[in-house]
């Protein structure tokens, strides 16, 4: 045994490799990318680690994986469950042999994500199971039950940690010799692995009468916790149970009551956890659900019970819990008095800080040159999720929308056909054109849209933090593999003209976008130059005496690197990586120094 | 021991490695550590933060409200954005020189972090440093995460000893660079001893 201090999704990753699995595949998305990132660094022998070209991959290599008997985890954000929504809904009724858990972090706030949905939820419209951790300690025990569980029942798995359970960070004592579990091999059976309406309705009637068995199973469940005693009771789960533990700890005469299992909902714990309780508090993120679940439990068991939360207005209804709004709502629930330190009156006001494209980006570069190229000409601007979705951000300005991965390309289409004579663009990183972006273009090709695609290469994908992909040329298992171009897909497509350009270089990315104007169909420039966060590029630009300080370069690219210090234009040393935009743009050359161009 | 600390800044800055050295070094004095760190989208220039808790009274990974007993702050108006955590009567250590947002350079609104200063100090208890004087004779303000953590060590107000913070830097820190960051540490530990 060995004790390591590790975030909450090395927790989860060290608990699955404790599980024994046999096979991992995902697909990044903060709050979940570290999970297949730490199973890449602890596996020992024989385990498969992918990164997967997206979620929907994942889950289909790993349901056949499981098919054969192997214990298998996939990793996901919320968002990318809708992803792999096609399969796991079907997943739920066909059923699997070896332990499946499939993680989908949810993001409350939202932090980093286009939505606050709960996976809660989807395990409720899935009818599978779900297990909800509050704590990096609990999550790593938590999804070994998870696989036991999902074993017993033959049943797809869910688990849902939260952002503040994956990236909180707690010491965890591991077993060094953990080997991946034996698995029996495929068993070829169509009546069982094969999904036809006579299969999927047998399976529904099974699956509605085994989620009551669930659930009374799960009502015993060690993680489902009760502590205190008192009329008064709060019901809450995930990272919300430790703020309400926390703040609880001086009132012994208030029941605390934790779901770890929202689904099937443990009906008969709740109940027993109701006895005498006349004035109930639910305390958790995103959707009502514990509260829902505790109101059907009072209304059919005519319960005198009073029940508060999102749905009486005594929960904010959206956005993230904190240690500080759980001690407001448990303070007004008991009318006690919240901890406050110091006086905070009379502060000055604070400077906003949007999150930017880093100094040096490429993308800035890429986005000027279109912007550059299209000025005052009729254009749509359609962006996509990655770093590059900050290239909305002023001066730049050049992202019109953003919508779910891969729909910029998508969506450029669609503003053709209302607008035919304005040029549309779709922006779209590389990682999130192997994901959901080809299909995309082979739409555009066959219903023969005007647009032009700029392909943002990078060479990694950077938001999330700098996971390998397919074009990339390294995978999971560390191995060296054949890179996959995106150019000879595109061309493979049939995209009638396909430039490939360095950003940096202002004039020629300019001129590439002019040529692409002028050609009818659908076209691609692929802008490639590697991200700044990886190849950290140690040069810098210098301002000379010939700045007239006419601010251009500042009001032009919004880069970080450019400031000003008593009003003069400088260069921030400690950021700036000699990318040279600025020197392009500057209208009497005082900008110089040393480019790594 | 129990103790909550507070490290903030802007990303990019280093408080990562800051809250990863308190976070080992208190470890390996035998105390229960949880912490937590901002990831993400907010890293690139935006507000970031770390709660370090150590004790075994620390359920949640997120420091309460009115409960830190240290700030780390390595801007300004970020150890003024995370006031509300200091526990009366507990100490911020400070950089006074401001990280401009780049929507400062497009609308100069005149922020240079002296409002801020002025602030902290009618509110609570501070020690103020300059993390350019400070980080002058190593040659980049990169090793300021480093020093600050040698003031609160220095100051005695995280419950560990130089020798220990030493060792971390020297485990998690790249080769090259251990020289420069132990000397800013020690820098960092004479300013906070200056100033206990």
């Amino acid at each position: 045994m060995r004790k390591e201090y590790v975030m909450g999704n090395g927790a989860i990753a060290l608990g699955a490799l404790e599980a024994g699995i046999r096979l991992v595949s995902g697909y990044p998305g903060t709050p979940s990318s570290e999970i297949i990132e730490t199973i890449g660094k602890y596996k020992q022998g024989s385990v498969h680690v992918e990164w997967s070209v997206n979620e929907k991959a994942a889950m289909e290599v790993a349901a056949s994986a499981s098919y054969s008997g192997a214990r298998t985890l996939v990793t996901m954000k919320q968002v990318g469950l809708n992803v792999a929504s096609d399969p796991l809904m079907s997943l739920a009724y066909v059923g699997v042999k070896g332990g499946m858990v499939v993680v989908s972090a949810d993001d409350p706030g939202p932090i980093s994500s286009q939505t606050e949905q709960d996976t809660r939820m989807f395990a409720s419209f899935c009818r599978i199971p779900v297990f909800d951790p509050s704590s990096p300690e609990e999550a790593f025990t938590m999804i070994q039950d998870a696989f036991d569980y999902s074993e017993k029942y033959c049943t797809p798995v869910l688990f849902r940690p939260t952002t503040r359970v994956c990236h909180a960070y707690a010491s965890i004592e591991i077993n060094e010799t953990t080997a991946p579990r034996p698995y029996e091999g495929f068993v070829k059976d169509s009546k069982k692995w094969v999904i036809f309406p006579r299969l999927s309705f047998l399976n529904h009637a099974m699956i509605e009468k085994r989620n009551p068995e669930i659930g009374k199973d799960f009502s015993s469940y060690s993680g489902n916790t009760v502590s205190g005693t008192g009329k008064k009771a709060v019901f809450t789960g995930g990272i919300s149970y430790s703020y309400a533990k926390e703040y609880l700890k001086d009132y012994p005469d208030v029941k605390l009551c934790k779901i770890s299992t929202p689904y099937p909902f443990p009906e008969q714990y709740a109940l027993s956890c109701l006895q005498g309780v006349e004035e109930v508090l639910c305390i958790e993120e995103l959707s009502p659900f514990i509260e829902s679940e505790l109101l059907k439990i009072a209304g059919s068991h005519n319960l005198p019970v009073k029940i508060y939360g999102k749905l009486t207005g005594h929960v904010r209804a959206s956005g993230e819990n904190s240690a500080d709004y759980a001690a407001d709502i448990l303070s007004a629930f008991l009318g006690t008095a919240a901890n406050k330190g110091v006086d905070l009156s009379a502060a000055p006001e604070l400077p906003l800080r949007p999150p930017v494209l880093c100094a040096g980006c490429p993308h800035r570069a890429s986005f000027y040159a279109v912007k550059k190229a299209m000025e005052g000409k009729k254009s749509y601007f359609c962006g996509d999720i990655g770093c590059y979705t900050l290239g909305n951000a002023m001066p730049l300005d050049m992202v019109d929308t953003c919508l779910c991965m891969g729909a910029g390309i998508t969506m450029a289409q669609g503003f053709h056909w209302m607008d035919p004579d304005s040029t549309c663009f779709a922006f779209v990183g590389d990682s999130t054109f192997f994901a959901s972006g080809m299909t995309g273009v082979v739409n555009a090709i066959y219903n023969e849209a005007d647009m032009i695609l700029c392909v943002l290469d990078n060479a990694t994908t950077a938001m999330t933090g700098h996971q390998p992909h397919p074009g990339t040329g390294k995978n999971m298992m560390g191995h060296i593999v054949d890179k996959v171009s995106i150019e000879k897909i595109l061309a493979g497509m049939g995209v009638s003209k396909i430039l490939t350009v360095n950003p940096l270089n202002l004039r020629e990315s300019i001129n590439a976008v002019q040529e692409c104007t002028a050609i009818k169909g659908v076209k691609a420039i692929i802008f490639k130059s590697p991200c700044i966060a990886i190849s950290k590029p140690e040069k810098q630009m210098a301002i000379s005496d010939k700045c007239i300080q006419c601010k251009k370069c500042i009001r032009e690219i919004g880069c970080p690197a450019l400031i000003t210090i008593d009003g003069k234009v400088c260069i921030d040393k400690g950021l700036c990586t000699g990318c040279g935009l600025c020197s392009q743009i500057c209208p009497v050359n005082a900008i110089g120094g040393d480019c790594n161009e | 021991m129990n103790k909550d600390i507070l490290v903030c800044g802007v990303g990019g800055q280093g408080t990562v490695l800051a809250s990863k050295l308190i976070a080992s070094a208190a470890m390996n004095l035998g105390n229960t550590v949880h912490s937590a760190e901002t990831i993400g989208m907010a890293q690139r220039g935006g507000s970031v933060t770390s709660h370090i808790r150590i004790g075994d009274t620390a359920y949640s990974p997120m420091i309460p409200q009115g409960s830190a007993d240290v700030i780390l702050a390595f801007e300004p108006a970020e150890a003024v954005r995370n006031l509300a955590y200091l526990k009366k009567g507990g100490l911020v250590i400070v950089n006074s020189i401001p990280v401009k947002p780049v929507t400062e350079s497009l609308h100069d609104t005149g922020y240079d972090g002296k409002d801020m200063i002025t602030y902290l100090k009618s509110k609570c208890n501070c020690i103020v440093v300059d993390a350019m004087e400070l980080c002058l004779p190593f040659g980049s303000t990169r090793y300021f995460n480093i020093a600050i953590l040698g003031v609160a060590v220095g100051a005695g107000k995280l419950g560990l000893d130089a020798e220990t913070v030493l060792t971390e830097i020297e485990a998690r820190v790249p080769a090259k660079f251990a020289d420069t960051n132990k000397a800013a540490f020690s820098a960092g530990v004479r300013v906070g001893a200056a100033n206990k």
